[in-house]
């Protein structure tokens, strides 16, 4: 019987062969095939191994990780609610992440090469790494007024944005877009929850998880008139130069004439520069851009920030929420020559001029800093788990230069007689240069206009504080008011948070 | 034939020098288990490794007296896989535990304290095997109890309601008898005494079956008469396949039958009409499967999932998968014991195992552990081609063979080699009925491989291990080759 155990020990071998090799065939050639499959839950199981680093501003706890003692063993929680979503994102188990979770996820998830030696370090002290922390540069106290001012607004609308930056350095200080919404439902761990949750949000037909401040582009009305205004300081007006107005004006070719906001506003047949800007004339800034012409319109906006389509905020070194490209629209015909009907309406911030609240506030910073704009940044130091290396700390960055210093001076003049004189009055701040401009877009909409203010509050020692954009979406009448009313607020938060500096 | 040279010597020391080797693997591996699991090594890491270690040594001691001349790797061999298993369902146990209990998990709590406790009480039963046996071909005498105790443990789950036979809710196989909490696998148990029974009917038949012959075909096929017991045999596999859903069971009964008839006869034709039958079997199955379902729905399911793992990935086909994916993760080096998350894989501590523990230690660490079965299987086989008596020869062969063929099944199953059949891995799965009945093959391998390497002896003087003396009354005659004309 020898002879058939021998066979049945070849029979043996050859099973345990094709066994060997098919481990090899799974283990080997089809190893990152199945690692990286969408249905290995390990990747996942994994990144949640290792307690996710804190977001904060200011030395408030914005996103935090606590353990659970399940599988997935550490749960993301937004302490702040609504107040911050929008900022921080949601970093969600099956859903995408967003927002500074998202940008700064491997620093926060202790996968970034950064820290590379924290985590060689920590395999020979038996330590299980954290991930690093995020500080930001928002001022709790500025965010806090912003969301609360904008949720109570008083005119009861129901979308909006504000955005705060301090001029000098680009830093954003506040950054709120409403409708907001809750981001710890999304993060639960029982995907299902999470994933009904978003459907709710994204069903919601007021959209709470767009951001309003960064990614939607909506026209700017009368906010746009400091642009026309630059244009015309750069090519030889002054703020006391003459320019037409009038009741009325029907540009060249124009079926519809381009009328004020009321009766009483500029109907002299001239103005100063200064007082068109004050009272918001329709009819003078229509006139003056059609004289200067699309490509000089056109190339102050792009000076300012328009058609910029890479910007992003977060670190200014790399990487960060990209943000919406503002437009100015075509102001010529076809064949290349001025459109005088669609350049008077875009000289007042009509026809297609598009702009983000951040573009705003950007403008105003730029005006209140002189001329030179800053690159806006929310990431203010990338901190180690222990809390004690730093990895990053901004160094603020000159974005563009669109005005002279003298031109931003007359800028600046212009804008705070606007506070003191004219449709913005409801922004001043006893003690500080209040800047600003109102703008109401006719869109067509159910309830009306959009409701803009762009302004700035400069100290007693000529330092800008803070340049804010605020926008009440379907405002209707007086929502630039209550806009600028919202924006004192919000400087006022800043001013208190800085101690008065 | 040469005969198998053997050394005439117990290397009992040797044995024992092994056995503390594999000891010292199975407590290194629990402690990095710990290590990476709670960031500390407890004092408790090597309290379930001297346990098990104190009762391989007790079995060391029983072989060293009662059987000096058995094969010396076995017991180290099986050791070793034993101990990885209770480490590893242990390992389990502290990954499912809440993080703050960790750190003090009992040792005899959950899954691994269970498996550490059947793992005494089967070693235990080994050694008492050992020592009620001192002469293979005794149990013989018992051949046609054993063979009938064999058909009844088998079809008990299959006429049990579902209540006392189904355990895993999950999947719908019934095999097992379950009162009041406590339950066992009778099947585990069958496949030893059918092969007992296999192994003494085929040696009485061997003549019969090689010789008396009608040629058909070019094959030479039995007489009815003789054949009669390969039928039933077949029919009893594909009853439990039918009623038992259960394939793996039945391929295993069908393979050990089919090459201990083999291993009998010397002749091919019977491999030929074992694989025709079984192939023809499986088709049907799989033919019915497809076309009116019921019973046989379960298996068309299986080779659907085999022949596309994702096509079901969040129904049936998710647990393969997610086996694939963990051995896929796994590499070639493995995350380390205790790195991966094996309990991605549901039931992971029972079919599963090898490919939970595969995510860990890599494909360098299972092909060690697949060396470490080969060998266990090679010397059975070297038992039986060494032993004397032909009853030993059958019954070593086709335990060592039914042992690869379990193997094979589940390996080969959980790494989409062949179609999944839930079969226990022997001596690493969860599993007191499995882990209890294996080592009782291991024991009886140990005897055979005493008989074989013992010195043949001279005189007619008493044996020195006290076994009877003289030819034993049922096998009288049974030589060890058969003279064919």
């Amino acid at each position: 019987m020898n002879a058939p155990l021998r066979r049945v020990g070849v029979v043996v071998m050859v099973l345990f062969g094709l066994l060997f090799a098919n481990l090899n065939w799974v283990q080997a050639y089809k190893a990152d095939e199945y690692r990286n499959s969408d249905y290995n839950g390990r990747v996942q199981v994994a990144e949640y191994e290792r307690k996710r680093g804190i977001i904060e501003a200011g030395g408030t706890p914005l996103a935090t990780s606590r353990e659970t003692g399940g599988e997935l063993k550490f749960l993301r929680s937004y302490p702040k609610g609504e107040m911050y979503a929008h900022v921080l994102g949601y970093k969600p188990v099956n859903l995408a992440d967003t927002g500074i979770e998202k940008s700064e996820n491997e620093f926060l998830a202790g996968t970034s090469d950064q820290l590379f030696a924290d985590r060689v370090r920590d395999i020979f002290t038996g330590n299980q790494t954290a991930g690093g922390n995020i500080l930001l540069t928002l001022s709790p106290r500025a965010q806090e007024v912003a969301f609360k001012q904008l949720a109570e607004n008083r005119k009861n609308v129901t979308k909006g944005a504000a955005v705060a930056i301090d001029p000098a350095t680009g830093a954003i200080q506040a950054l709120v877009s409403m409708p907001s919404f809750d981001p710890n439902p999304l993060v639960d761990h029982d995907s299902k929850k999470a994933e009904a949750a978003y459907n709710q949000l994204d069903n919601n037909k007021d959209g709470p998880l767009k951001n309003r401040a960064l990614s939607e582009i909506l026209p700017p009305g009368s906010t746009f008139k400091v642009i026309t205004s630059a244009a015309a300081l750069e090519n030889g007006y002054t703020q006391n130069t003459q320019i037409p107005a009038g009741s009325s004006y029907l540009a060249p070719t124009a079926g519809v004439p381009i009328r004020n906001a009321v009766p009483s506003i500029c109907p002299e047949a001239q103005v100063t520069l200064k007082e068109a800007l004050t009272e918001s004339c329709n009819t003078g800034f229509a006139r003056l851009g059609v004289t200067l012409g699309a490509e000089k319109l056109k190339a102050e906006a792009r000076k300012f920030g328009f058609e910029d389509e890479d910007l992003t905020v977060g670190r200014l070194n790399d990487g960060g929420q990209a943000v919406a490209a503002s437009r100015t629209g075509s102001m010529q015909t076809p064949d290349g020559r001025d459109d005088p009907p669609t350049l008077a309406q875009s000289s007042i911030g009509q026809n297609d001029v598009r702009m983000t609240p951040l573009q705003g506030a950007m403008v105003a910073a730029a005006v209140a800093n002189n001329g030179r704009q800053m690159r806006p940044y929310l990431v203010q130091q990338q901190l180690g788990p222990d809390r004690t290396t730093d990895y990053y700390t901004a160094v603020p960055k000159e974005l563009r230069e669109p005005v002279s210093p003298q031109v931003a001076r007359d800028l600046q003049d212009m804008m705070v007689s606007v506070v003191q004189n004219g449709t913005g009055e409801s922004a001043q701040i006893g003690g500080y240069r209040v800047g600003g401009k109102t703008g109401t877009a006719e869109t067509g909409g159910v309830n009306g206009d959009q409701g803009w203010f762009i302004g700035f509050a400069i100290n007693s020692a000529g330092v800008p504080v803070s340049a804010v954009c605020v926008l009440l979406e379907d405002a209707g009448s007086g929502g630039s008011a209550e806009a600028a009313r919202i924006s004192k607020e919000i400087m006022r938060a800043v001013i208190a948070d800085r101690g008065g500096r | 034939m040469p005969r198998v040279r053997v050394a005439a010597k117990p290397r009992r020391n040797a044995e024992l020098a092994l056995l503390v080797l594999a000891m010292a693997v199975v407590a290194a591996y629990a402690a990095t288990v710990e290590a990476n699991l709670l960031d500390t090594v407890t004092l408790d890491f090597w309290v379930p490794i001297a346990a098990v270690g104190a009762v391989f040594l007790a079995l060391h001691l029983v072989v060293r007296f009662l059987a000096p001349y058995a094969d010396p790797v076995l017991v180290p061999a099986v050791a070793l896989v034993n101990g990885l298993g209770v480490a590893f369902l242990r390992r389990l146990d502290l990954a499912n535990a809440v993080p703050e209990e960790r750190a003090d998990f009992a040792i005899f709590s959950g899954t691994g304290g269970r498996q550490l406790a059947w793992t005494l009480a089967s070693v235990i039963l080994a050694a008492g095997l050992l020592v009620l046996m001192r002469d293979h071909r005794a149990i013989s005498r018992y051949a046609y109890t054993l063979g009938l105790a064999g058909i009844v443990l088998v079809i008990i789950p299959a006429v049990l309601p579902a209540k006392y036979s189904q355990v895993n809710p999950q999947s719908d196989a019934k095999l097992w008898i379950s009162v009041g909490g406590f339950t066992i696998q009778p099947g585990e148990f069958a496949k030893l005494a059918l092969l007992v029974f296999f192994a003494y009917y085929l040696v009485r038949k061997r003549e019969v079956l090689s010789l008396a012959s009608r040629r058909f075909l070019g094959v030479d096929f039995p007489r009815g008469r003789d054949l009669g017991p390969v039928v039933v045999v077949w029919l009893i596999s594909l009853g439990v396949l039918v009623f038992q859903k259960d394939l793996g069971t039945s391929l295993l009964y069908f393979g050990m039958f089919v090459v201990t008839l083999y291993i009998a006869t010397e002749r091919v034709s019977w491999l030929i009409i074992g694989l025709l039958l079984f192939f023809g079997g499986a088709f049907l199955a799989y033919f019915l499967g497809s076309t009116i379902g019921g019973p046989f729905a379960n298996f068309y399911t299986r080779v659907e999932i085999w022949q596309d793992p994702y096509g079901d990935a969040y129904g049936a086909g998710w647990q393969p998968l997610q086996g694939l994916l963990g051995l896929g993760t796994g590499g070639l080096f493995g995350t380390g014991p205790g790195g991966g998350q094996p309990t991605q894989i549901p039931e992971v501590h029972n079919d599963f195992i090898f490919a939970g523990m595969g995510e860990e230690i890599g494909l360098f660490g299972l092909s060690a552990l697949l060396v470490i079965y080969l060998l266990i299987i090679s010397r059975g086989l070297r038992a039986a081609l060494a032993v004397r008596d032909s009853f030993g020869k059958l019954l070593a062969g086709g335990l060592s063979f039914t042992l690869c063929l379990q193997l094979f099944v589940i390996i080969g199953g959980i790494s989409s080699l062949i179609p999944l059949t839930g079969q226990t891995t022997p001596f690493l799965s969860a599993g007191g009925s499995s882990l209890m009945a294996n080592w009782l093959l291991v024991a009886t391998l140990l005897r055979i491989s005493d008989a074989a390497r013992r010195p043949v002896e001279s005189g007619t003087g008493p044996r020195p291990s006290g076994a009877p003396a003289g030819p034993p009354a049922q096998l009288h005659g049974a030589t060890t080759e058969v003279i064919r004309p």
